[in-house]
């Protein structure tokens, strides 16, 4: 399926498509470059290490730690009721992802996994759990 | 004084808008009074401004202001650096006026968000940008919530504490008693920041700068025209800017902002070093933001922001007076708040700050910061 036809069908830009399209089988996926293996996210035309075209999308291993959360007790959209905790993961691989928890309050340190939360119009969004 | 410009810049005027609530003005005539009272402290009129450098005015800000003020610019800017865009201008302005690009730099600002009632921690972001797919999605208040996400790990890996950042609101609050023009001048103590309502860990709502409207305009000139000035113009010694991300994910470290480049840029550029620093007017949009500046700054090691501020040390007494004005925290919060910061610095070199002065001041710093912690701007000043 070319980015367009995803794009298409679903959510996203022309780069970050293939990224909710896997987000909807529960795989989550970074950018690797082939010529110097760094990982990156969100995803850009080249490797921002080496410059190299050659990077592809890769499924990570959704293990991680939180690097820094905050759990928020005001309103700020109709879409989400407080309290609710967002953590930054830094995903083994390197790159860090924002996050929702699934359950508790993972305290920064915490070793993690991802999990998904459906959503009802768009990809599931990552949330994580303490492995 | 170390490295000295060839053509050495000054601030010339300096003014505030009405501030608080402003009911009988417009952000445009709130620029228009501002610009001219700094033009008279300045001994000049509108008819000398030949620089324009405006943030937060609208699309094009620089072409809407400059229209209303009638002026037709030979340079003009709008970079948006968010609250430190007006620490970046003065670097700018100082590159543009010693290059001989122009000769009357007005920088200018206002803003009536509290008035307007249109200060939102909505996520920011359209669907399809990066910024509403990665970001947006997880409702993390804007800007709040990143800044939060900073203090903690901050907490996490130094040691910080809650009590600690309150000491900064505290210092905040009790220069603010000195200034009439503080919006909040009733006491506060650590125990009330601590006890007010929490908004998102570990900031409490009194770890939080104001929402209120002002503004203000600043003239940056050469030595020559400022030596009309109705007022001790003050040198511009040195100026830096930095950035380091748009998304919180992206920032490389938590815990160090982009004021270690900016810092570093005009500390050097202006030859002085943190103990020769009389004054620190540092942008307070939250506590968190003036401790880590402190480290940045290097007014203190790497993770000792916290302990540094125990005991009033940038309070009233204290042996770095910071946030003389009462800061965003207390004083004057207009959403960007980094015009503010030049003109109390200002003041505080003229030695016309009244009840708040630091005696025999020289030497101040007024450092801006912006965006999620993202953009910093640094600016060193003299009196000579
Ligand atoms: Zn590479």
């Amino acid at each position: 399926m070319t980015n367009e036809e995803t794009i298409e069908n679903g959510y996203g830009d022309a780069l970050s498509a293939p990224f909710w399209q896997a987000a909807k089988e529960h795989k989550l996926l970074l950018q690797q470059c082939g010529n110097c293996s760094h990982f990156q996210f969100y995803p850009r035309p080249y490797c921002l290490e080496c410059q190299s075209d050659d990077v592809s999308w890769v499924e990570a291993s959704g293990k991680g730690t939180v690097y820094s959360q905050t759990t928020v007790h005001v309103q700020v959209s109709p879409d989400f009721n407080p309290p609710y905790t967002v953590v930054l993961v830094e995903l083994e691989e390197g790159p860090r992802l924002l996050g929702h928890v699934s359950e508790g309050e993972p305290a920064i340190g915490d070793q993690v996994t991802i999990d998904w939360n459906e959503r009802e119009d768009k990809p599931p969004l990552p949330v994580f759990s303490v492995a | 004084m170390g490295q000295v410009n060839d053509s050495p810049i000054y601030i010339a005027g300096v003014a505030e808008t009405p501030l608080g609530e402003v009911h009988d003005q417009t952000e445009l005539s709130m620029v228009a009074l501002a610009a001219r009272e700094a033009l008279d402290e300045a001994g000049m009129t509108l008819k000398d401004v030949d620089g324009i450098f405006v943030n937060y005015m609208g699309e094009e800000g620089s072409v809407q202001v400059a229209e209303y003020l009638g002026i037709q610019p030979r340079y003009a800017d709008s970079s948006d650096l968010g609250g430190a865009a007006f620490e970046a201008f003065v670097h700018h302005a100082m590159n543009a006026v010693s290059n001989g690009r122009c000769e009357v730099a007005l920088i200018c600002y206002a803003s009536r968000q509290r008035t307007r009632r249109s200060r939102s921690m909505a996520p920011r972001g359209d669907d399809d940008s990066l910024t509403a797919q990665f970001q947006g999605a997880y409702g993390l208040p804007s800007p709040i919530g990143h800044y939060a996400m900073i203090a903690a790990r901050h907490m996490h890996q130094y040691g910080t504490t809650s009590e600690q950042l309150a000491e900064i609101a505290v210092a905040a609050r009790k220069w603010a008693q000195k200034n009439p023009k503080a919006w909040k001048q009733d006491p506060l103590t650590i125990e009330d920041v601590l006890n007010s309502r929490m908004i998102s860990t570990p900031l409490h709502r009194d770890d939080c700068c104001l929402v209120t409207d002002g503004g203000g305009a600043i003239i940056v000139t050469t030595q020559e025209r400022a030596r009309n000035a109705a007022k001790k113009a003050i040198r511009v010694l040195g100026a830096g800017e930095s950035h380091t991300h748009w998304h919180i994910s992206q920032m490389p470290d938590l815990t160090v902002s982009a004021g270690q480049v900016s810092g570093r840029e005009a500390f050097g550029q202006a030859g002085i070093t943190p103990a020769d620093v009389d004054v620190l007017v540092p942008y307070d949009s939250f506590t968190i933001t003036v401790l880590m500046a402190l480290e940045d700054l290097g007014f203190c090691a790497k993770g000792e922001g916290g302990a540094f501020v125990e005991g009033g040390r940038l309070a009233p007494g204290g042996s770095l007076p910071a946030m003389t004005m009462g800061g965003g925290l207390s004083y004057n919060h207009p959403g960007a708040l980094g015009l503010l910061l030049l003109v109390e610095a200002v003041r505080q070199l003229r030695w016309e700050a009244d009840g708040r002065q630091i005696e025999d001041a020289e030497i101040a710093v007024a450092h801006g910061v912006g965006g999620v912690f993202s953009t910093s701007g640094t600016v060193v000043l003299a009196r000579d």
